[in-house]
């Protein structure tokens, strides 16, 4: 079996080749040339068929036919053309759309998830409570040019008069589509039953495509994203893909439905999540924005940091950690008024790399800043659902849990997979390492990996229509494991033992790898790519690996690019306080893990 | 392979100008193909619909939303002013009746029974067009706007704030090394778009702002004088919508740098004409770089440009701006194009170029660091 699939990003399309070969899935050649929405070309199968045109040339298998269109095959033995095509896309800014709700924290919330789940950019939530009055929402929604809008509010059965309050508002408000004037406005309607009557009444006029689908919060204990998710991607497909230059001619091309490119990666981690019953965080970091996503307990999120990026959003980076939060992860001498302007030379020329090594030190300090904000925003709106009632009985009085609390978990973080310019094209996989370890404190035991060549939004789709496949080259061509972060919770005594460890490998000899680390230090101890091992981590009082304060734990781990990091600095991760003392920890660290 | 595209910035003594001037929706075009415009003239014009305010009118009157209809003292389609009675209730025994009055002037646009809210819609909005520049309209779009045309000097800068202006050209600095600060700054220069060499400081910033000039051109700016001047420090590469009362352009980067000569030079070659600057610079999704067209009097060049991004192609001998340290803001020519990813100084692998810089030295580079300068 022969698969092409294509992401069309805003600047790249990306085409890779999937083979079945003795009975596994392959990826074995990938190809790339420019997306060609924009004008002059206006037409998006183009940069679709160039990008196939270089696996052509890579492979030496017939894929595009003389009038540009992908060949199909009719038999397994034809030469020429493969079996299924199939593309997710992001070009032209992505999907974009506009939520509302009743209440910020209950119906609104749950309809930004839904939205960001399918992949969307929210670019903003209305609720009733948002401490904006009437007017400035009203002006906010005439400002903003969405794909389309969901609309929520109210459970099932409950009351009707605060949702169609906010529907009376969006309606006579006509937000205005990004795809010209003859486009009617998609709008969806997922929220109390009961409503439909006077929503079908706003909306059902001319300017607005109004569907209909049941409710997302039908009680307030409850969540039912799916329908909305579905109609979002329906509505994506049949509304604004039919509107974006050439989509239609791709449509008709694939063999799935086109996905929106989060939408797609978020699918290909659940699916590994779900496949290795594993809770997983994964980040996307690129220039403009830093997309996360996490499966914990089977829940799926997403958040994107609309302005957290590395080349169009690295000053704002800057402005919101503060430059004094990023210098302190660089061991070097720098001018703070040269990187200042150095920043701002890089927002207003993002193509250009590092050149020089400090050049590097400082755009990886950037990163870690970018990511910890990009993650604290996950951790605050990856929740259990707010607005909940419980029913306490006098046990629960004293109990700590609470309602609306982060179910993204660092001790329970099994892997964490990294993507995006800064993580996949840094120099040295420990520099990748580091950065995500630095930025996302992982807790106990946890395997970090990176995505090769960006290659999950093509298994997101893939999975819907060939699991195997997508889950096969997954695990062989998609990921490239780094190793293994082992670190323990609590706050370190600086220069006492923290913790002990025995390492022992089930290759070679097989003979144990032993040590004790001081509170503050790091180690790296090499173990190869695939080799399994048994590491034990002996935790000293009041510094937990994940069995409780003090108590031993031993996992199986294997081998990676990196190997193994033994991080001995506590959590949560606190650097020295003195300019001085902090320089020569983080200096230590990177010598530690031969960072540079 | 030995050559590459790469991007550059506009800067050229004579081209055919055209600026695209269109409304945000459709409206009535006010000129007609071949008038004469100058910068100021209104080419198109329309009008938004007004803000609409919602008002809680039930709630207001204690009432329940289902008898508002039978309340109301106006229908949709009236026209209200702040203050006057929308609705008023039957009382008890027609005593001690209450009524809602209208918190805004306008046109009533909906009354709900479900909700008990009246929606006003306030008057319409002018949006007008200008010229932008002084010219010719050779295309007009109908119900959208005009195509303009002028033969124009061009310069693209690289990063700007502020909206559209126009005024003469006046050259404050000697050379385009020369650092711009306050004492640059003559009474005189109001109006005008002032031209300096080197870093424009807050102090020539603020001393502009006082003489009333139209904006301020140079080959850089210090990051921190951007902050003081804007009052908060720039996140994203989005500007234009600024009210600074004074539009900024900076024709080569942020941090000391002089102006590239050729662009000093073509400024001060048109020193008195009068210059239509726009300092709006959008990185993100559809590039657009500050501009500084100076209409010409002589015929243009065949040669049409529109404005936005450009892009060339990389060959041994093109002149080039090295756009990264450690060589940032030097120029030079292309001396070679290795074929193979060289590894730099990072540690990075990249694909390079060989820059002879104007000093005779030679520097490798990474290709993504270079953009093209001439024409």
């Amino acid at each position: 079996m022969r698969i092409v699939a294509t992401d069309c990003g805003s600047t790249t399309t990306k085409a890779i080749l999937i083979e079945e070969k003795d009975g596994v899935f392959r990826q074995t050649f990938r190809g790339e040339a420019p997306t060609t929405v924009e004008a002059p070309f206006a037409d998006v199968t183009l940069g679709v068929t160039n990008s196939v045109t270089e696996l052509q040339e890579l492979s030496g298998y017939q894929l595009i036919a003389d009038d540009g269109t992908i060949i199909r095959r009719t038999s397994r033995s034809d030469e020429a053309g493969c079996d299924l095509y199939i593309s997710t896309s992001s070009a032209g800014g992505g999907l974009q759309m506009m939520v509302a709700g009743v209440i910020r924290e209950m119906t609104a919330e749950s309809a930004k998830r839904a939205a960001l789940g399918a992949g969307a950019i929210v670019m903003d939530a209305i609720a009733s409570n948002d401490r904006r009055k009437p007017h400035e929402q009203i002006q906010r929604i005439r400002e903003l040019r969405p794909d389309m809008v969901l609309v929520s509010g109210g459970t099932d059965g409950g009351d009707t008069k605060k949702v169609t309050e906010i529907a009376e508002l969006i309606a006579p408000a006509r937000p205005r589509p990004r795809f010209g004037g003859e486009y009617k406005l998609p709008l969806i309607f997922a929220g109390n039953k009961d409503a439909r009557p006077s929503i079908e009444r706003c909306f059902g006029g001319e300017g607005f495509a109004l569907s209909i689908v049941e409710n997302l919060r039908p009680t307030l204990e409850q969540e039912n994203l799916g329908p909305a998710r579905e109609r979002i991607h329906d509505v994506f497909l049949e509304h604004v893909m039919a509107h974006a230059p050439g989509y239609d001619k791709l449509i008709a091309w694939a063999n799935a439905p086109i996905m929106p490119t989060p939408g797609a990666v978020g699918d290909i981690l659940q699916t590994i999540a779900k496949g290795r019953g594993i809770n997983v965080v994964g980040v996307d970091i690129g220039g403009a924005t830093t997309d996360m996503f996490s499966v914990f307990g089977g829940t799926f999120n997403r958040t994107v940091s609309a302005n957290l990026g590395m080349s169009y959003s690295i000053s704002n980076v800057c402005a919101e950690a503060g430059m004094a939060s990023v210098l302190r992860w660089v061991h070097l001498d720098m001018d703070e008024r040269e990187l200042r302007n150095r920043v701002k030379n890089k927002m207003i020329r993002p193509t250009t790399i590092p050149q020089t090594l400090d050049a590097l030190v400082f755009e990886q300090a950037v990163s870690r800043e970018a990511l910890r904000l990009a993650f604290i925003q996950h951790k605050a709106f990856a929740t259990t659902l707010k607005g909940v009632q419980q029913q306490r009985t006098v046990g629960d009085a004293f109990s700590q849990d609470e309602v609306g609390k982060s179910i993204v978990n660092p001790m329970a973080m099994d892997l964490m997979v990294a993507s995006g310019g800064v993580l996949s094209h840094a120099p040295r996989m420990e520099q990748t390492a580091l950065m995500m370890i630095d930025a996302f404190e992982p807790e106990g035991f946890t395997e970090i990996a990176k995505d090769s060549i960006f290659m999950m939004p093509h298994l997101g789709v893939l999975a819907s229509v060939n699991a195997r496949a997508a889950m096969e080259v997954f695990e062989k061509d998609c990921l490239i494991v780094l190793g293994w972060c082992a670190a323990p919770k609590g706050e370190v005594r600086q220069g006492k033992p923290a913790l002990s460890y025995t390492l022992t490998s089930r290759a070679g000899t097989g003979a144990a790898q032993t040590g004790t680390l001081m509170g503050g230090d790091m180690k790296l101890v090499r173990l190869a790519p695939g080799i399994e091992a048994t590491l034990e981590v002996r935790p000293e009082k009041g510094l937990d690996m994940g069995a409780g304060p003090g108590k031993p734990l031993t996992r199986e781990v294997t081998g990676g690019t990196v190997g193994i990091i033994l991080d001995a600095r506590g959590r949560p991760l606190r650097l020295p306080e003195t300019h001085a003392e902090r320089r020569a920890a983080v200096s230590r660290w990177l010598a530690a893990l031969e960072v540079y | 392979m030995a050559k590459a595209y790469t991007p550059g910035l506009k800067v050229t003594p004579r081209t055919t100008f055209q600026a695209r001037r269109l409304l945000p929706l459709s409206g009535t075009v006010r000129v007609a193909k071949g008038d004469r415009v100058t910068a100021e003239t209104v080419v198109a014009e329309t009008f938004l619909e007004g803000d609409i305010f919602p008002i809680k009118l039930a709630a207001m009157m204690q009432a329940n939303p289902n008898e508002l209809p039978s309340l109301m003292l106006k229908k949709v389609g009236d026209t209200v002013e702040v203050g006057e009675p929308l609705a008023r209730t039957k009382g008890i025994f027609g005593m001690m009746k209450t009524e809602g009055k209208s918190t805004a002037k306008g046109i009533i646009e909906s009354i709900s029974d479900s909700t008990g809210m009246v929606i006003v819609r306030g008057p319409k909005l002018a949006v007008q067009v200008r010229a932008f520049v002084s010219g010719t309209v050779v295309e007009v779009i109908a119900s959208e706007g005009v195509v303009v045309e002028t033969p124009a000097a061009f310069v693209q800068g690289i990063f700007g704030v502020g909206g559209e202006v126009c005024g003469p050209i006046a050259m404050a600095t000697k050379a385009h090394t020369e650092a711009f600060d306050e004492s640059h700054i003559l009474p005189s220069m109001k109006g005008a778009v002032v031209v300096g060499g080197a870093r424009m400081t807050a102090g020539a910033i603020h001393r502009a702002r006082e003489v009333g000039a139209a904006a301020l051109i140079a080959g850089g700016i210090d990051d921190a004088d951007l902050r003081d001047v804007l009052g908060y420090d720039l996140g994203v590469a989005v500007t234009g919508s600024e009210r600074l009362g004074i539009t900024l352009i900076v024709t080569e980067g942020f941090g000391d740098i002089a102006m590239a000569a050729r662009t000093f030079a073509l400024l001060g070659a048109n020193t008195g004409r009068m210059a239509s600057v726009n300092g709006a610079t959008q990185i993100r999704a559809g590039v657009m770089r500050p501009e500084i067209v100076i209409a010409l009097d002589q015929a243009g060049t065949s040669e049409v440009f529109t404005g936005g991004a450009t892009a060339g192609i990389l060959e041994i001998g093109t002149r080039v701006r090295i756009i990264r340290d450690p060589h940032f803001g030097s120029l030079g020519a292309v001396g070679a194009l290795p074929e193979k990813p060289a590894v730099l100084g990072s540690g990075s692998k990249a694909r390079v170029l060989e820059v002879v810089l104007d000093g005779g030295e030679r520097v490798t580079v990474p290709r993504a660091n270079v953009e093209l300068v001439g024409e």
